[in-house]
Parts: C-alpha cells; sequence; structure tokens
C-alpha cells in the first residue's frame, strides 16, 4: 500500500505541475520589474508596474471590450440557432435532408479553422461584390463567422440534453390543454436551460480565445482582444501581456470556484431533500 | 372480483375498424370495441400487443391508419390532444420537475383560462382528495413514488375530464402500496364517475379494478369480458393461458350432446367428461384447460371412472396462503394443482407421495385448436 500511495501522490503531482506549471509562471512573471520577459529582477520584484501600463494601454483595453460584445453577441446568436437546430435534429423525426442537416452542423467541429476561415472571407468578399453588403470586413463580418463555428457546438450540447429528455412530459402538456408554442416555452425550454446556459459559455469562450477565424474576416478597425495579443507576442512578449493574461486566468478561476460551490450546494440540498421525501412516505 | 353492473345503454367510446401502422410493422390491427360510460375498461395484453398504441390514439397522440374513433359520439379525426375531453395519466407520471406539485395540478387548468383564486380553489380540493394537502408546495422529487403517482392522478383529475387514460397507474409502486391504491382509484372513480381506460401487462391489476377486460395479442383484441368471464371462460388458448395458469391438455371429441361432452385426453388415463354443451365439428381435435386451484388432490382413489388422474407429488412450493404441487401423472405429464392452506398442522402431503387428481365436471373448459 505504501508504495502505491507515493505513486498515486507522484502522478498526480506530476499532472497537476504538467497542466499549471506555465501558467504559475506566466503569473510570477507579471509581477517581474525587468523588461526582459525570462530574466527575474529579484532587486525590484514583486511590482504591479506592468498592471498600471495595462490599464493605461488604450488599445488594449478597446480591444478587450470589442472582444467581450462579439462573444456575447456570438454566444447569444449561437444558442439561438443552435437550439432550433438541435431540436429539429432530436424532435421532427426522420424528415427528408435530416442526415444532411445532422452532418452539416457538426461540421465545424472537425474543420480546420483555417479552412473556415478563409472560405468565409471568400463569402464576404463575393457577397460584397454582388450585393455591397457586408461593406467591407469588421465587427459583423467577425460575429457572423464566430456564430457559424459556435453553433455546432451548442446543437450538440442541446441535442444531447434533447436526447434525454422524457418525451412523455410535452405529451402531458399537450394533453393538460396547452397549445405547442406554450408547450414549448413553459415545459421544454425550462427543462433544457441548463444546457442552454452551457451552449452560451461554450460559445463565449469560444468567440473570446479565437484568432484563426477573425483574423481572416477582420477589418482595419476590428482587432479583437486576442489578435492584439497575437500581434504583441510576434514583436517579442512584453510583461504587460503577463499581467493582461494573468487578470484573465483569475476571472476564469473565479467563475469556475463558485460554479462549483454553486452545483456543490445544490447537490446536497437535494440528496437532503430526497431523504425528507422517503422519511415521510406514505 | 365483484362483478360491477355495466350500463350498456350508454356508449361512450366507440372504436370502429382501426388500425395503426409503423411502416411495416402493424402495431394495432382492424381493433373494434366499445367502452361504456362509468365504466373501468382494462386492456391487458404483454408487451408489444398494442395496448399502448391504442392508449395514444385516444389521447391523441398518434393517429389511427385507418378507422374511426368517436368519444362520445364525436369523431376524432381532427383534434388535436389539447382539445379533446381526455386526460392521460402516463407511466412515468410525467410530472414537470421544475414546478411545485400544486403548479403541476394548476397547470392543466390555467389553459382553460380560470381565475386565479378558482384554479388555486379547485386545486386544492384536488390535493385534499389524493390526500396531498400539505404537500403543494413541494417538488416533484421531494416526493416518494406513490405520492407521485397521486399528483399525477390529481393533475389529470383536476380538469374534470369525461374519459381518463391511465399507462400502467401502478406498475411503479411496490406490492404491497399497489393493493392499497388499487382500491383508492376504484373508490375515487366511482366518487367522480370518471370513465376509466386502463393500460396494464399485469392481470392482476386488470382482475381487481376493471368492470371489462379487453385481452390483447398481436395488435388484436382476443377476448372482451369481465373479469369472471375471462378467467373462468376463456374463448381461446391464448387468453386461458396469459390470464392466471392452467393445465391444458390436447384431446378429441368422442361424444357431443347438446348437455355434455366427453373428450380423450392421451396424457389422461380416464376420459374427461364436461357438464356443458359446446360448439365444435365432431371428432375435432380440441383443448381442455383445468384451472389448478379446480384440482382436488386426494390420498385415495376417488370414486368414479371420469375426470380423473394419478401421480406422484414432484415439487411443492409453499407460498403462505396456498401450496403449488408439480404431480408427475403416470403419462409423465406434469400437472399444477394448488391447494389452500386451510390448517395449521393438517397431515399435508409430501414429496413423492402417490396421489389422485379428480375435478368437477363443470370446471374444465373446452377450447378449438
Amino acid at each position: 500500500m505504501k508504495t502505491r500511495g507515493w505513486f498515486r501522490n507522484g502522478a498526480l503531482a506530476f499532472g497537476l505541475a504538467f497542466l499549471y506549471i506555465p501558467i504559475l509562471s506566466m503569473i510570477v512573471f507579471s509581477f517581474n520589474n525587468s523588461r526582459l520577459v525570462t530574466v527575474w529582477d529579484a532587486a525590484n520584484s514583486p511590482t504591479l508596474a506592468w498592471y498600471r501600463k495595462l490599464f493605461a494601454n488604450g488599445q488594449i483595453l478597446d480591444a478587450a471590450l470589442l472582444s467581450l460584445q462579439i462573444a456575447a453577441v456570438t454566444a447569444t446568436g449561437a444558442v439561438i440557432l443552435g437550439t432550433l437546430a438541435g431540436l429539429a435534429l432530436v424532435r421532427f423525426g426522420p424528415f427528408r435532408g435530416r442526415a444532411m442537416l445532422a452532418t452539416m452542423t457538426t461540421a465545424p467541429l472537425v474543420m480546420p479553422e483555417v479552412i473556415t476561415g478563409l472560405s468565409l472571407l471568400l463569402l464576404f468578399v463575393a457577397l460584397e461584390q454582388l450585393t455591397g453588403w457586408p461593406a467591407g470586413r469588421g465587427i459583423a463580418t467577425i460575429t457572423i463567422a464566430h456564430i457559424t463555428f459556435a453553433m455546432a457546438y451548442v446543437t450538440v450540447v442541446v441535442q444531447s440534453r434533447l436526447a434525454g429528455f422524457d418525451d412523455s412530459l410535452e405529451e402531458a402538456a399537450l394533453d393538460l390543454g396547452a397549445k405547442p408554442a406554450k408547450v414549448f416555452f413553459r415545459i421544454t425550454l425550462p427543462l433544457i436551460a441548463p444546457a442552454l446556459v452551457s451552449g452560451w459559455l461554450l460559445a463565449f469562450t469560444l468567440s473570446w480565445d479565437d484568432v484563426v477565424i477573425s483574423q481572416f474576416v477582420s477589418g482595419p478597425n476590428s482587432t479583437t482582444l486576442p489578435m492584439v495579443i497575437f500581434s504583441k507576442a510576434r514583436l517579442g512578449v512584453s510583461p504587460d501581456i503577463n499581467a493582461l493574461a494573468t487578470i484573465m486566468v483569475l476571472i476564469v478561476a473565479t467563475g469556475v470556484v463558485l460554479s462549483t460551490i454553486w452545483m456543490k450546494r445544490q447537490e446536497r440540498r437535494r440528496l437532503l431533500e430526497e431523504q425528507m421525501a422517503r422519511s415521510d412516505a406514505g | 372480483m365483484a362483478e360491477k353492473i355495466i350500463d350498456r345503454s350508454n356508449e361512450y367510446i366507440r372504436i370502429e375498424g382501426v388500425t395503426k401502422r409503423f411502416g411495416e410493422f402493424v402495431a394495432v390491427d382492424n381493433v373494434s370495441l366499445n367502452v361504456y360510460k362509468g365504466e373501468i375498461f382494462c386492456l391487458l395484453g404483454g408487451s408489444g400487443c398494442g395496448k399502448t398504441t391504442l392508449l395514444r390514439m385516444l389521447a391523441g397522440f398518434e393517429a389511427p391508419t385507418s378507422g374511426r374513433i368517436l368519444i362520445d359520439g364525436q369523431d376524432m379525426a381532427d383534434i388535436p390532444p389539447y382539445e379533446r375531453p381526455v386526460n392521460m395519466m402516463f407511466q412515468s407520471y410525467a410530472l414537470f420537475p421544475h414546478m411545485t406539485v400544486a403548479a403541476n395540478v394548476a397547470f392543466g387548468l390555467e389553459q382553460e383560462g380560470l381565475t386565479r383564486a378558482e384554479i388555486d380553489r379547485r386545486v386544492g380540493e384536488m390535493l385534499d382528495i389524493v390526500k396531498l394537502g400539505d404537500f403543494g408546495r413541494r417538488k416533484p422529487h421531494q416526493l416518494s413514488g406513490g405520492q407521485r403517482q397521486r399528483v399525477a392522478l390529481a393533475r389529470a383529475l383536476v380538469k374534470r375530464p369525461k374519459l381518463l387514460l391511465l399507462d400502467e397507474p401502478l406498475g411503479a409502486l411496490d406490492r404491497k402500496l399497489r393493493e392499497h391504491t388499487q382500491f383508492e382509484l376504484i373508490n375515487l372513480q366511482e366518487q367522480l364517475g370518471v370513465t376509466f381506460v386502463v393500460v396494464t401487462h399485469d392481470q392482476e391489476e386488470a382482475m381487481t379494478l376493471a368492470s371489462r377486460i379487453g385481452v390483447m395479442n398481436k395488435g388484436q383484441i382476443v377476448q372482451v369480458g369481465t373479469p369472471t368471464e375471462i378467467y373462468e371462460f376463456p374463448s381461446s388458448r391464448f387468453v386461458a393461458d396469459f390470464i392466471g395458469s392452467v393445465n391444458m391438455f390436447d384431446g378429441q371429441l368422442v361424444e357431443d350432446e347438446p348437455g355434455h361432452v366427453r373428450i380423450r385426453c392421451p396424457e389422461l388415463e380416464a376420459t374427461v367428461y364436461v357438464s356443458h354443451g359446446i360448439s365444435a365439428a365432431p371428432d375435432a381435435k380440441v383443448s381442455v384447460a383445468i384451472r389448478p386451484e379446480k384440482i382436488e388432490m386426494t390420498r385415495t382413489a376417488p370414486e368414479g371412472s371420469e375426470n380423473r388422474a394419478r401421480g406422484v407429488v414432484k415439487e411443492i412450493a409453499y407460498m403462505g396462503d396456498m401450496s403449488v404441487y408439480l404431480v408427475r401423472l403416470d403419462s409423465g405429464r406434469i400437472v399444477r394443482v394448488t391447494i389452500p392452506n386451510i390448517e395449521r398442522h393438517d397431515e399435508r402431503i409430501v414429496w413423492e407421495e402417490t396421489v389422485y387428481l379428480n375435478w368437477h365436471p363443470s370446471s374444465p373448459v373446452v377450447l378449438s385448436q
């Protein structure tokens, strides 16, 4: 037992180190006073200099705001379209073209982003020549492109939730006199809401950190945050990027911790309620 | 198994030559059936016999491929589920998990556009009837199986339907609770005067609940009758075999009189004398069905030369209220006999004892093969 315990702890430590040492070193270096990213200036560190510099940098702040906006719109659009596609795939039975729709909606999951980006760029250019819209590339084209591939992920999430859905719930609502539209909004939608929330978050994240597709369909005044980071990194990583990344890690970590606590609490309450139900079962 | 009086003048459901196909598969095959107002009609059959499909067609979730369904004289062909005067209790109960018990029950009334006060009053009333008055604010997952079943019942009944469809209403309950709930269901049905159509695969459930039973097999109704008719006078080998257990002997008609018949069965040394006439061709091959509880088992040879057999006890299953004996006849055939355990210290028949079996001439049922 003793050797096995040692092995298990070692494996755990190695796994965690593999995943988190890069992030940890980045956080540490964000407090480094040196201009050279890889040299630790022991004399003047830690310092918040790079954070101050970051918040004075209008370009990065604008890019972050733009990314947020695009991600929010993308997530919302992808959830609406993805839900409709998921519903069609699960609920409408074997309609003509079902197999094709199923393949086409999930294709962006496996399609290389370079190809998706390039094809969208060609489409937008051709459209502009034919109809005059979109006039140049910018926020609109980035958003449309993001919705296109994020929708595929939402469709998969919603589809799996609907597949595990007890059809008789909807039938019961119909039976009790609710018309189909009402059944959807009162029964189906509330019950698949968790899938919609996770689909929204997934789409948001995908849009937030996409750089390849954005690179293809962006215009001169629409540089998203990942694009800024990417271009800055190419010129040599400056420590204020470390500071920016640290803030992002902090936000994500807070979100994860909060949601874990919330889920644990829900689980405990559910168990308690079930115990209560059993104790006064009659 | 008390027989209820059925008012046959008051037809409520008429099913006329209804067939339902799913692709190549015929789920319901040319079924015609009448259900009368205020009765509990059970559709009984094994899985895949089409009973649930028939129920779903009454609710409006499936449309018949051909044939007509009339409820209260009205053709249901173009009427969607949400406009039918019918409510259904689902096998899974289908309680809305995101709503409280009271909200579940109120859902149907909200669709009728009643005032909030009226809805609350009727929900409260209904929850009191099913003895869940204090549970209105619970969520379905905070209830036990029996309580969920009653919420589902309350939700379906609160709309005061003329017809309630129940899909395996007691299937998910344990044995003790089932028995109790069966009688509650019957009471409720009598109290509210609703017509029930119940789907079940459990013959015991059908026997206790039903005023009439329709036995289904392979999409067809094979027999319709009161529980007693179905049990005592099955019309086919399938029904005799499906309802309860039965000893079936193949044989040949040797004497066919209006008042009695005699049948020779190769597996029985004595002839079978049946004290009622049957309608079969002379010399026809027939089956004789005898219920295990209608056979008497003795240590000494019975009087008479007919309706008897001799064998050796091979297996005894003690069930508490009765014992099941498997007796091997001289012909090698195993016969099932059930004997009620009336006395406690009786000298019961034991393994490997030689016994004589006999039965009353009115007991056997003759079925054509």
